[in-house]
């Protein structure tokens, strides 16, 4: 590949690479594909959930600290590169040093590993869906059972909404080892979600420019109707409290910077080469440190301005269940002392059991009636799937109008996981574009194609029986470690291969103002120092125990608990491989091209090229 | 008039023994008519006891055949919740109980209807013991999943099928253009060639390139 040469020297080269490189309409398109990219599923189910773990509104300094020393940062990095170099992320660490080509390998392979789980979780959000359009909802009510006496066992041991998501939707097996068989209906909407996904993608940011429109402010408008709603409801004040409260003990657990930084790191989205693909697509004379800035001031404020919907509601349905509970006993005790019904009510239900404690202590003692507490009803809390799938949806069914709001609830997440799956696609798409192996009879709509049937087909192993816990093994595995590596070599090689000042020279170039001294103090020492920090912890954590994940037992003696079983062997040898094989890469392209070096420089030695003369320079 | 009052005391305190809370061919039954009504609800009196036992009477001469009086249903242990215990006797033989099983036989045909009479439903009139008939699942017609999935998954298929139309469509066009645009030049210069008089053709080799040639 060509070494980058002095601006100039690209200004000649433009003309050419306009004419063939895609371009995005307008500016606007660009910054909200990259707000889209950044901002996904994780901003709504995995934020709201640390800031509760972790000690409310005071979670948000450990997460700010690292959005200003780390985020923004290899944001601006990326989105720099990017911009300067016109091309995927394979192209651009070529360009910068051929040692350093393995890095957009990396970035290729994790894309590609990531949008393979990333649409199965698109598939589930359409299964829910499709069936959000019943009355009742499907979720509300255990199925009957065979000889119409009562419900089914397993679904009256945990509640229906689990029984929902686990038996009737994912048909889960009760550990890993057991894979089960594809599950039809599954298949059927990893499909729908690949077809969808590629009707955007197909002529790549030519298609996805027009589409972003609506997937990105969709999500917006959707929010702020649940943030209103959520706020009518009652218990919502408690979630919010709940939620913000500072607990500042929890600042002192290295837990918390860990998450904190994590979670802002991989919510950028860096390292995917996404980004780079994004911002290759752009005009070169543009501000790349304001688009830096925005983006990463929206995804952050989307975070926070998801949280305060999902806690409302949350809280009200922490409310709904301390009502049942007491209900529940309120119902033991009229039933056991047969006096009239109704007569002991919310309010005095205290004044009567008091009574009945009194009087006939025994007996009040043989109804095992339940200890109601609204603090362990929010304690409840789930991330992920269980946020989305079990918790909202539970919560969903007491709401009036329960199907609007589960309807808008999941178009919702399909936009936001829409238009995440962009950004992963084209980390795939640029570089192989870039690569120039793509013969240049195949059309990009064929390509795209074939690249949506290539990844629906290996993620069909999502729709076994197993498949939940193969999809939380590639969420742990690949969608953490691999990037840490990967963005820190980033930062080195921009900063110390390619040289700072040549990069600020470059930004000067394109922005018209040197990058000032927050940018060169993260970019030189803070940023590469974190990533390293939070890389090792990352690992010794890991290493610390054996892994272990939650299985749906309904044999288990403690059903519905999760029964928490450790990884077979052959299952953890595939964890570290799909940890390692992304970032392999990296090592083996230097190796390859040192030693493509050393071949050159040995038959130079040996085979002394009589017309290469050192001794006449330059007249020539 | 003695022999008279001592059967009375006879028959009653017969049917004292024979219904009795944990009866073993009795059932509890508890209603919920606060908890079902709220402002509509009745009042629990003689008369709707009158009106459940003759339920009961209904239901079970529905299932059995015999001739079931109101007589023959007995009701003891009543609260202020209300709840109580009852049990049946056979017609034929008032110190006979009908056997458990039977009662829940005809107590389950007959639901429907006893809840009926009092505005109540399986939940808040329950016979603690006799599970309630649940309604059969909805027979699968195209479950209505399917449905959505399909016009989704139609309207994907045709966007794919238009996008692609599209794009087929716009290569060739592109490619006739530069067709005629090449056919366009051809003409253009062979029209210079030829031209007429007064436009004349411009001579490359007399041109003002100073620069060049220094002469």
């Amino acid at each position: 590949m060509d070494t980058p040469g002095s601006a100039e020297q690209m200004q000649d080269d433009e003309p050419k690479d306009i004419a063939e490189r895609p371009q995005w309409d307008n500016q606007v398109q660009y910054l909200l594909t990259c707000i889209g990219f950044t901002v996904g599923l994780g901003s709504v189910w995995r934020f709201p959930y640390l800031c509760q773990t972790y000690g409310g509104g005071a979670f948000l300094i450990p997460y700010a600290i690292g959005l200003v020393f780390a985020g923004l940062p290899l944001l601006h990095i990326e989105l720099a590169i990017g911009q300067r170099l016109r091309m995927g992320s394979i192209g651009v660490w070529n360009s910068i040093s051929p040692y350093m080509g393995g890095l957009g390998v990396a970035s290729l392979a994790v894309s590609f590993l990531v949008s393979l789980f990333y649409n199965m979780i698109i598939a589930w959000i359409l299964w829910y869906l499709f069936h959000s359009f019943q009355s009742p909802l499907p979720w509300r009510d255990c199925p009957i059972n065979l000889n119409h006496t009562g419900y089914v066992s397993e679904c009256e041991k945990a509640s229906a909404v689990n029984y929902f998501w686990y038996r009737e939707t994912l048909n889960i097996t009760p550990n890993i080892e057991t894979s089960g068989s594809f599950q039809w209906w599954l298949v059927l909407c990893l499909a729908t979600a690949w077809c969808l996904v590629y009707i955007c993608f197909i002529r790549g940011i030519e298609t996805i420019g027009k589409v972003i429109y609506v997937t990105v402010s969709f999500p917006y408008l959707v929010l702020t109707i649940f943030l209103i709603k959520s706020l009518t409801l009652p218990g919502a004040t408690d979630g919010l409290i709940y939620l913000f409260t500072p607990d500042w003990e929890t600042l002192k657990n290295p837990d918390v910077w860990l998450d904190a930084c994590t979670q802002i790191f991989f919510s950028m989205c860096l390292g995917f080469g996404g980004l780079i693909a994004f911002s290759s697509y752009s005009v070169q004379k543009n501000n790349c440190e304001r688009d830096a800035l925005i983006v990463g001031f929206m995804n952050t404020f989307t975070s926070i301005y998801a949280s305060i919907p999902i806690f409302a509601i949350l809280g009200f349905k922490a409310n709904e269940n301390l009502n049942k509970c007491r209900n529940w006993n309120i119902l033991r005790l009229t039933n056991s002392f047969n006096i009239g019904d109704e007569n002991i009510t919310l309010g005095n239900y205290d004044d009567w059991f008091n009574y009945f404690n009194n009087t006939d202590p025994s007996e009040v003692e043989s109804l095992n009636l339940k200890t109601c507490n609204l603090q362990t009803f929010l304690d409840e809390s789930a991330s992920g799937t269980g946020l989305a799938f079990i918790v909202f949806t539970e919560a969903v069914i007491h709401m009036l109008g329960s199907q609007v709001w589960a309807v808008l609830f999941f178009i919702m997440l399909f936009s936001l996981g829409l238009s995440s799956m962009f950004g992963n696609l084209e980390g795939i798409l640029t570089p192989l574009l870039d690569l120039n192996i793509i013969p240049a009879w195949i059309p990009k709509e064929v390509l795209t194609g074939l690249i949506c049937l290539t990844s629906f087909t290996v993620a069909l192993v999502f729709t076994l029986g197993s498949g939940n816990y193969w999809l939380g093994i590639f969420n742990n595995y690949v969608g953490s470690m691999p990037l840490l590596i990967i963005a820190f070599f980033e930062i080195i090689s921009v900063v110390y291969i390619y040289g700072i000042n040549r990069f600020n020279d470059d930004i000067e170039w394109m922005t018209g103002r040197r990058p000032n001294i927050y940018w060169q103090a993260t970019w030189r020492f803070i940023s590469p120092l974190m990533l390293l920090v939070v890389f090792v912890a990352y690992v010794v954590v890991a290493a610390e125990k054996r892994p272990t994940y939650n299985a749906w037992n309904p044999d288990y003696v403690n059903f519905p608990l999760a029964d928490v079983q450790p990884y077979p062997e052959w299952v953890y040898a595939i964890c570290v491989l799909l940890s390692v094989l992304p970032i392999v890469s990296i090592p083996l392209v230097a190796f390859y091209r040192f030693m493509g070096f050393l071949k050159k420089y040995i038959m130079n030695r040996n085979n002394p090229n009589p017309y290469q003369s050192e001794s006449f320079h330059g007249e020539l | 008039m003695e022999d008279v009052v001592f059967l009375l005391l006879c028959v009653s305190s017969a049917a004292a023994q024979l219904c009795a809370p944990d009866a073993s061919n009795g059932y509890k039954v508890r209603l919920s008519i606060l908890a079902a009504l709220g402002d509509e609800a009745y009042l629990w009196n003689d008369s709707e006891m009158f009106l459940f036992r003759a339920a009961l009477a209904f239901a079970m001469r529905t299932a059995d055949g015999q001739n079931y009086d109101v007589s023959n249903v007995l009701v003891c242990d009543e609260t202020p919740r209300v709840s109580f215990w009852f049990v049946v006797t056979s017609p034929l033989n008032p110190t006979q109980l009908v056997e458990r099983r039977q009662v829940e036989e005809a107590v389950r045909k007959s639901r429907n209807r006893i809840n009926s009479a009092f505005l109540l439903t399986d939940k808040t009139l329950e016979f603690l013991g006799i599970p309630p008939t649940l309604a059969a699942p909805a027979p699968p017609s195209p479950p209505p999943w399917l449905i959505v999935f399909g016009v989704v998954m139609g309207a994907a298929g045709a966007g794919i099928v238009l996008v692609l139309v599209t794009s087929v469509m716009q290569k060739r066009r592109k490619k006739k253009e530069e067709q005629t645009g090449i056919d366009e030049v051809e003409e253009e210069s062979r029209a210079e060639e030829n031209g007429t008089a007064s436009d004349g053709v411009y001579n490359l080799s007399f041109s003002d390139n100073d620069r060049l040639t220094q002469m």
